[in-house]
């Protein structure tokens, strides 16, 4: 079954159509690549999906088989429906620990804080998902002195942490060096190992075709084409996407 | 070499030993408790025979709250990010419902209460023009500083008020008594609000939100915090607290002046500041502010007891101030 479908969704602002009868889903436990160029129209799907934008009228959303009425952002919050922002999702002069539970804090009833608790779990995420073993990090590090593949990887774990079903991953590599690349990328894996899903936006093919099962490719607000990675070569697809960028179509 | 060269093998290991990570952690409080032990010890130095009595001490146990009161709470509101000016128009603007309320009923407990509601809607306005109507915090307190100002001399018609009926009551003992006959219970007060703010900013929800709404506001509500519910709250914080110490200050010395206030500005803001308190939000102690409070409450009666000019104060005050912030902001560059 579909964690996530979408059928027909067309999106317009005034006069410009940013979607158009699109069709898109997700499956359970699959990892999906959208790719396009700026404009193509990736963010207003993605902020339909979270609930900032509702659909133009004859749209259907379907999450795990029901169909979804009205999706506000607090109910595709309540469905497991995460986005992992870029850098501004942390609080860089607070430690860890209130970062991890920053909105959600743990507490003991009339809001008095668990920090106990809090620390702790943080410390198990850290060797668990984080792959954080220096001892010189600890859930009271502020997060200011991580590297921004560390920061990626406290954004990641945070939502995975809050039994996120749908992780949305918004270019989590923009601005990386090739090492924290690199971390970034294996957390999307660790998507997969938990068993969740997870939607992973980026420009870069490069660091796309790696780690997911399928590739949607929008352009100009509708789905231009979509691979399943066993179906076509890495080089095949960077072919195909110049052809896009060119002509608006796939194949020559 | 400047200064902030010579700080600089302080941030060499970014992330060193447990006992560095300590010093890191608790800096700006190890460096207040630093900055009052060097000041004592000159004043100790300047006029030892004031500073070896215990009598200035309870001056400082008896004066200092009249501001420390505020700063704590005040500090809440600067870790949001915001300011608030208005506070010594406050002040007076609660002890305005006390005397409105005592001539009309002659009732103290009610005319107290009265004094906190008036505080608590003065702060619910300073938070409801901040955050619903998006007008600066810098802005909108130098506005309500005046229009409360108004409000009071409007009401009280400039007439003062004599307090003397509060002095035989359980609430002037309470408030303004004397323990064990010679500590100023104003004193207990003080320690009680710093270790109530204390709690709800680092054991309370509410106070993870304060800290998360100063560090970085768009993610805080991409979070899911109230950011504007946590403000509203915070500046409504401080209003009552205003209102108290307006009540403390005139409980003190029985008579409500339409001026009350006036004069607490600079020492109070000093006092959030200097203990360490970031302008720019996210970071501050209540720890810093209470120790600082009373540094700052020390220096008045050092300056004169050291043979200076009271003029030498707010001069003294201003490069404390001055140098603190800059301090601070060097620090926060070099350590992190």
């Amino acid at each position: 079954m579909n964690v996530l479908e979408m059928r027909g969704i067309s999106k317009t602002f005034g006069e410009v159509a940013a979607l158009h009868h699109v069709n898109f889903h997700v499956g359970s436990n699959e990892i999906v690549g959208l790719l396009g160029d700026n404009g193509a129209g990736k963010s207003t799907l993605v902020k339909i999906i979270t609930g900032y934008h509702a659909p133009d009228y004859g749209g259907e959303i379907w999450w795990q088989g029901q169909k979804l009425g009205h999706l506000s952002v607090a109910r595709a919050h309540d469905l497991g429906i995460e986005v992992v922002y870029q850098e501004r999702a942390l609080a860089d002069k607070q430690s860890l620990w209130r970062n991890i539970f920053m909105g959600r804090e743990l507490t003991r009833g009339l809001g008095l804080l668990d920090v106990r608790r809090m620390r702790s779990e943080t410390l198990k995420l850290m060797h668990s998902t984080m792959g954080f073993t220096s001892s010189a990090i600890t859930p009271e590090s502020t997060v200011k002195t991580f590297s921004g593949g560390e920061r990626q990887g406290v954004a990641i774990t945070r939502a995975l942490y809050f039994k996120a079903e749908l992780v949305i991953l918004d270019e989590p590599t923009m601005g990386l060096s090739l090492s924290e690349t690199k971390k970034a990328l294996d957390f999307v894996e660790g998507i997969k190992r938990a068993g969740k899903a997870a939607i992973f936006i980026d420009h870069n093919i490069f660091h796309v075709y790696p780690v997911v099962d399928r590739i949607v490719v929008l352009d100009r607000g509708t789905v231009a084409g979509q691979f399943t990675k066993n179906e076509l070569t890495l080089q095949e697809l960077t072919d195909r996407l110049y052809l896009v960028a060119r002509t608006g179509n796939l194949e020559a | 070499m400047t200064f902030a060269e010579a700080l600089r093998p302080l941030s060499r290991s970014k992330r060193g030993s447990p006992a560095s990570r300590f010093l890191r952690t608790y800096a700006l409080q190890l460096g207040i408790v630093a900055v009052a032990l060097v000041v004592w010890g000159l004043f100790l130095l300047g006029s030892p025979r004031t500073f070896l009595s215990g009598d200035i001490y309870v001056a400082f146990m008896s004066t200092t709250p009249f501001f420390a009161i505020v700063a704590i709470p005040l500090t809440l509101v600067v870790i949001t990010g915001e300011i608030d000016l208005s506070f010594p128009s406050i002040m007076a603007f609660g002890m305005t419902g006390y005397d409105l309320v005592f001539v009309a009923t002659g009732n103290i407990w009610l005319g107290f209460f009265t004094c906190l509601a008036f505080g608590l809607l003065a702060g619910l306005l300073n938070g409801y023009i901040v955050v619903r109507i998006g007008v600066p915090s810098l802005v909108t307190t130098i506005g309500t500083q005046f229009l409360l100002r108004g409000a009071v001399m409007i009401i009280t018609n400039g007439q003062g008020l004599g307090m003397t009926e509060v002095q035989p009551t359980t609430l002037h003992s309470i408030l303004v008594g004397r323990a064990f006959g010679f500590v100023p219970t104003q004193f207990f007060w003080t320690v009680g609000t710093g270790f109530l703010v204390w709690f709800f900013l680092n054991r309370h929800r509410y106070g993870a939100h304060v800290y998360l709404t100063g560090d970085n506001i768009e993610s805080a509500r991409l979070m899911g915090v109230d950011v504007g519910g946590t403000k509203i709250l915070t500046f409504a914080v401080v209003g009552v607290a205003a209102a108290f110490a307006g009540f403390v200050v005139s409980a003190e010395v029985l008579f409500f002046w339409p001026t009350l206030g006036e004069g607490y500005m600079l020492n109070t803001l000093a006092s959030v500041f200097l203990g360490g308190t970031s302008v720019f939000g996210g970071t501050g102690t209540i720890f810093g502010t209470f120790v600082a409070s009373f540094i700052i409450g020390a220096i008045n009666a050092g300056i004169v007891a050291a043979g200076l000019t009271g003029f030498w104060t707010s001069f003294i005050y201003g490069l404390i101030i001055v140098a603190s912030v800059s301090i601070q902001t060097v620090l926060s560059r070099r350590l992190t």
